[in-house]
Formats: C-alpha cells, sequence, structure tokens
C-alpha cells in the first residue's frame, strides 16, 4: 500500500491501515488483504469477480470493511458482492470506493452489491465515493444496490459522493417485507462537467413496511444532477422520499419523484425542493462576521453534514 | 455611539411605480452604554431602519456613523466584525446547522460543552437536549428565537440590534429576557418592540411613525405619551 492507496482508504473508510476483524480490501481489480472471521465469513465467488459476505445469525455490533481502490487508468473494474445477514444479526459495512486518475484514460468502478436481510436483522450500510487526480480521464462510478428485506429488518444505507467523480449513475432497488424498514440518507456533491444520476426504486410490499429516503446535493459550476425516486406501496405502509438541492453557479438539479399507491391503505410522500442558498441564511451568518463566501461554504457544509 | 445622520430609504412600489418613502430624514443618537426601545405602528420602518444600521441595505441619502467614522458603506462582516451584533426578527433556518455549530461561528472558536451550556441557559435552553439538533423547521418558533438569543449573546459585540426579540416566547417569562438586557447594561442596545416590560427597561425610547420620529431622553415623558394614546403604536395596550 503506498501513499496514495492510505490516503483513499482514510477518505472513503475512514481506516488507517489495515482494519481488524473482516475485511477485503480490493485494489485495481486484485485483492490487497482480507481477513475473515467466524461472525463474518468473506468468500471469493468462483463464477465471476466479488465475494459473498455471510453474517452468522444473532452477531451484534461487529462490522466489516469492504473498500475499493483505484489508482490506474483505461481500467474498469465490475465487482459482484452478495451480503448474506443471518437473523437477529446487527452490522455495520463500510463500502466505500476511491478513484485517483492521473491519467487520460478513463478508471470505472461498478460495484454491484445485493443484500439479503433475514428477519430482524439491522445493517447500517455506509458507502463513499471519492475521486482524485488531474488526469483528463474520467472517473466514473455505476453502482447497483439491490436490498430484499424479510420481517422487521432493517436497513440503513449512508451513501455519500465527495467530490472529483466525473459520472456516476447510481440504481437502488429495494423490496421490503412486513413491518421491515429502509433509510437511505444520500449526499451528492458535484462540481465542474460532473453528472451525478441517482435512481430510487422502493416496492413496499409488506404490511406496516417503512421507507425514508432523503437526498441532499449541491451542484457547482456547470454539472448535473438528476434524482428520480419511484416508490410503490402495495400494502399498508408508509414512504417518504424527499430530494433537497442546492444550486450554485450555472449547475443543474432535475428531481423526478413517481410515488405509487398500488393499495389504498399506502401512505406516500414526496417532497422536492432545489434552488440557490437563500440569501437570508447568507446575511445571517455574514452578521456573525463570516466573508460571502465563507457564509457559503459553511451553508454547504452544514447542509450536507 | 452611534448616530444617524439625515437617513432616508425609499424603495418603488412594485404596482404604481412610484417611491414610496420608508424613512425620512432621520436624525438620531445612540449613547454608549444604554438600552434605545424603537416602537411604532406596522410599517412604520423599525426594521429597515435596524436593517441599515446592521449594513444589510444602504440607505438612499444620510450616513451612519460609528464613534465618529462613517461607516455608511461598510458592508454586513465587516460591521459584524466591528461589533455590530443583530438577532433576527424571524430566526434563519438551516439545514444540517446544529445549535453548537451556529454557536461555534458566532464565537468563532470550538466551544465546550460548559460554554454551550452558559450561552444556552441564559435563553432558558439546556444545552444536552439541543447542542446537537439541526437548527431547522425540527424546532418551534420560541426556540428558535431563543436560540436567535443565544447565538447574538455568544457573537458578542459592542452594539446589539434585537428586533421584536419577544415575539414567539410567550411562554418564556418576561424577567428572563430583562435579565439578558441587564446583561448587555455595558453596550449599546437597540431593541425593537412594542411590549409595555420591555419599553420600562429603556433609558431611551423612540417612537417612529413614517416620516415622522418622536425621540424622548426623557423617557418618562414618552413612556406617560404612548401610555395617554396607545394607538400611537403599543400593540399590547391596544388590545387590552
Amino acid at each position: 500500500m503506498d501513499k496514495t492507496d492510505s490516503e483513499l482508504l482514510e477518505t472513503i473508510a475512514d481506516l488507517h491501515g489495515i482494519p481488524e476483524g473482516s475485511f477485503n480490501i480490493r485494489k485495481n481489480g486484485k485483492l490487497l488483504a482480507r481477513n475473515s472471521t467466524a461472525d463474518i465469513e468473506i468468500v471469493p465467488k468462483k463464477d465471476k469477480d466479488g465475494i459473498d459476505i455471510i453474517v452468522k445469525a444473532g452477531v451484534k455490533n461487529k462490522s466489516v470493511h469492504i473498500p475499493v481502490l483505484l489508482t490506474v487508468g483505461d481500467f474498469q473494474d465490475t465487482v459482484y458482492n452478495d451480503f448474506f445477514i443471518g437473523e437477529n444479526a446487527d452490522v455495520t459495512i463500510i463500502a466505500g470506493c476511491g478513484i485517483h486518475n492521473e491519467t487520460c484514460g478513463n478508471a470505472e468502478h461498478n460495484g454491484l452489491h445485493t443484500f439479503y436481510l433475514a428477519k430482524n436483522a439491522k445493517v447500517k450500510y455506509v458507502e463513499k465515493h471519492f475521486a482524485s487526480g488531474d488526469g483528463t480521464g474520467k472517473k466514473v462510478f455505476d453502482p447497483i444496490t439491490k436490498i430484499y428485506l424479510k420481517e422487521n429488518a432493517c436497513f440503513v444505507m449512508e451513501a455519500t459522493q465527495l467530490g472529483g467523480v466525473t459520472y456516476t449513475n447510481r440504481k437502488t432497488y429495494a423490496t421490503l417485507g412486513k413491518k421491515s424498514q429502509l433509510i437511505v440518507k444520500e449526499k451528492i456533491l458535484t462540481d465542474h462537467e460532473e453528472q451525478a444520476l441517482t435512481d430510487f426504486k422502493v416496492t413496499l410490499k409488506g404490511k406496516g413496511s417503512r421507507a425514508d429516503i432523503v437526498s441532499r446535493s449541491v451542484a457547482k459550476g456547470r454539472s448535473v444532477q438528476k434524482f428520480a425516486s419511484d416508490l410503490i406501496g402495495k400494502n399498508e405502509c408508509f414512504g417518504h422520499v424527499e430530494c433537497d438541492g442546492i444550486l450554485l453557479d450555472g449547475a443543474r438539479i432535475v428531481s423526478t419523484p413517481k410515488i405509487d399507491a398500488v393499495s389504498p391503505e399506502a401512505s406516500l410522500v414526496h417532497e422536492a425542493a432545489v434552488g440557490k442558498i437563500a440569501g437570508e441564511q447568507l446575511l445571517k451568518l455574514m452578521s456573525l462576521g463570516l466573508t460571502e463566501q465563507e457564509a457559503e461554504d459553511a451553508v454547504i457544509k452544514g447542509f450536507l453534514n | 455611539m452611534l448616530e444617524l445622520k439625515n437617513i432616508s430609504y425609499s424603495v418603488k412600489d412594485e404596482t404604481t411605480g412610484r417611491k414610496q418613502d420608508i424613512l425620512k430624514d432621520v436624525n438620531l443618537t445612540f449613547e454608549d452604554k444604554s438600552i434605545s426601545v424603537i416602537t411604532g405602528p406596522n410599517g412604520s420602518g423599525k426594521s429597515t431602519l435596524i436593517k441599515i444600521i446592521m449594513g444589510f441595505d444602504r440607505p438612499t441619502a444620510g450616513k451612519v456613523l460609528f464613534d465618529g467614522e462613517d461607516i455608511t458603506e461598510l458592508g454586513i462582516t465587516d460591521r459584524a466584525r466591528r461589533g455590530f451584533t443583530i438577532a433576527f426578527q424571524q430566526p434563519v433556518r438551516f439545514k444540517g446547522i446544529t445549535v453548537k455549530k451556529l454557536l461555534e461561528l458566532a464565537c468563532g472558536k470550538k466551544l465546550g460543552i460548559d460554554e454551550m451550556c452558559d450561552c444556552l441557559s441564559s435563553v432558558g435552553l439546556c444545552a444536552r437536549n439541543y447542542i446537537d439538533r439541526a437548527v431547522d423547521g425540527t424546532l418551534s418558533g420560541g426556540e428558535l428565537k431563543r436560540i436567535e438569543l443565544a447565538v447574538a449573546m455568544a457573537k458578542g459585540g459592542d452594539v446589539f440590534l434585537l428586533d421584536e426579540p419577544e415575539a414567539g416566547i410567550d411562554l418564556w417569562s418576561f424577567e428572563d429576557l430583562v435579565k439578558i438586557f441587564d446583561k448587555l447594561r455595558d453596550k449599546t442596545v437597540i431593541i425593537v418592540s412594542h411590549q409595555q416590560r420591555i419599553l420600562e427597561t429603556a433609558d431611551k425610547i423612540i417612537l417612529l411613525d413614517h416620516d415622522t420620529v418622536t425621540s424622548a431622553d426623557k423617557k418618562d415623558d414618552l413612556f406617560a405619551l404612548l401610555t395617554r394614546r396607545p394607538s400611537l403604536c403599543w400593540r399590547e395596550v391596544k388590545e387590552s
């Protein structure tokens, strides 16, 4: 692991070197380090690139790190990871990806993650994407996340794109069983000519299921973000989608909501607000002694906090 | 000492296109170590006057002098750094900025729990329940108003501009609010208010009614006038 690797690991997974417990660190399409434990087993797939992460029933307060690093250009890395979370387990999964591309060739990482949560299982899934490097080659992430929740399972997803990513097309699909819960907090920052597309399709299938999706985005420069959500209520359920966007410079944000109450017992809400930073917010912070630029930075930092 | 010299402020009426005077040739002096309360009917220009003092709006004519220096063209940030501090009539909401962060931005440094306790307890809030909460719509109007005052106190300064500090905090005892003013006795304090209890704490009362400014250094005279003729401004008396 060199200095760039260490910096990327710290940014995307708050890791200072090799973590404890179960982990799988992948660099430029190859395994860098792996540790499998009795509680959280990591098994490489035989038919394609990727791993199975098997969390035993009842395992609590454990975490698993599966960061990916990409430091070369002209490279496309596609990985299939499947997560099997046993009954009553409660774990944190940290799955960031960092690209550092100084070349003129494109660097692309596509993580296809599928989560199967058994009854009463709980997962906190933290996914950070970050890219750096001055090369003209694109830095691309096209992740697909599929989530299947059995009765009373709970999936909390914190997806953050910190910057530097030229293009991303994120797709998240979820199917919720009885009394299960999906909570998504998405934060995206784009600048320059970057583009970010996010697409959620959530089916609230089970009685008493709940989904809460909050997307906060800041678009600067001439970047473009497109947010689409499709909430389908097939039972007595509650679903809420919120898309808040701050626009700066000549950026653009498009929000497309769709809510479909198939069941008359479904209660679905969509909120969206896109616009510049409110003038009064800047005035308030400037009246505390901040310059206009400092005030703008403080609003954005808080918003993406 | 803060002086307003021949301050006028006018806007263009959007429907008629005609010039509308909000303030006309206002001359006022605010002494150091004094509390002045500006009162008057709605739309008489009280908040505009506060905004001009803070630098949010530039007067169309006239000068703002601070300790003899002309600060009319000085921006908001510079005035804030010179010791001007404002508490808004309607507190601003921020998605994601916590009470702790806002207090720290006001102080310009990181704060420990004890310091935050000091700030928030002075407005009747328990720090532990609030510091990690976002300053947004999840807080009630009264809570936001108290936090607004706490942030102003945390920032500190020499000239405090408090725009209707009592609004929305009905359940909070007025005595606690008056205690805050007492802490500011050594500053130049300018309060916009309609409340009798706040008018009583003033060293000076200013009645603003469109283009007429009645200022009495002998506040008892104006106080008596207002009590006699509450229709001049006094919402509380008018309602009772």
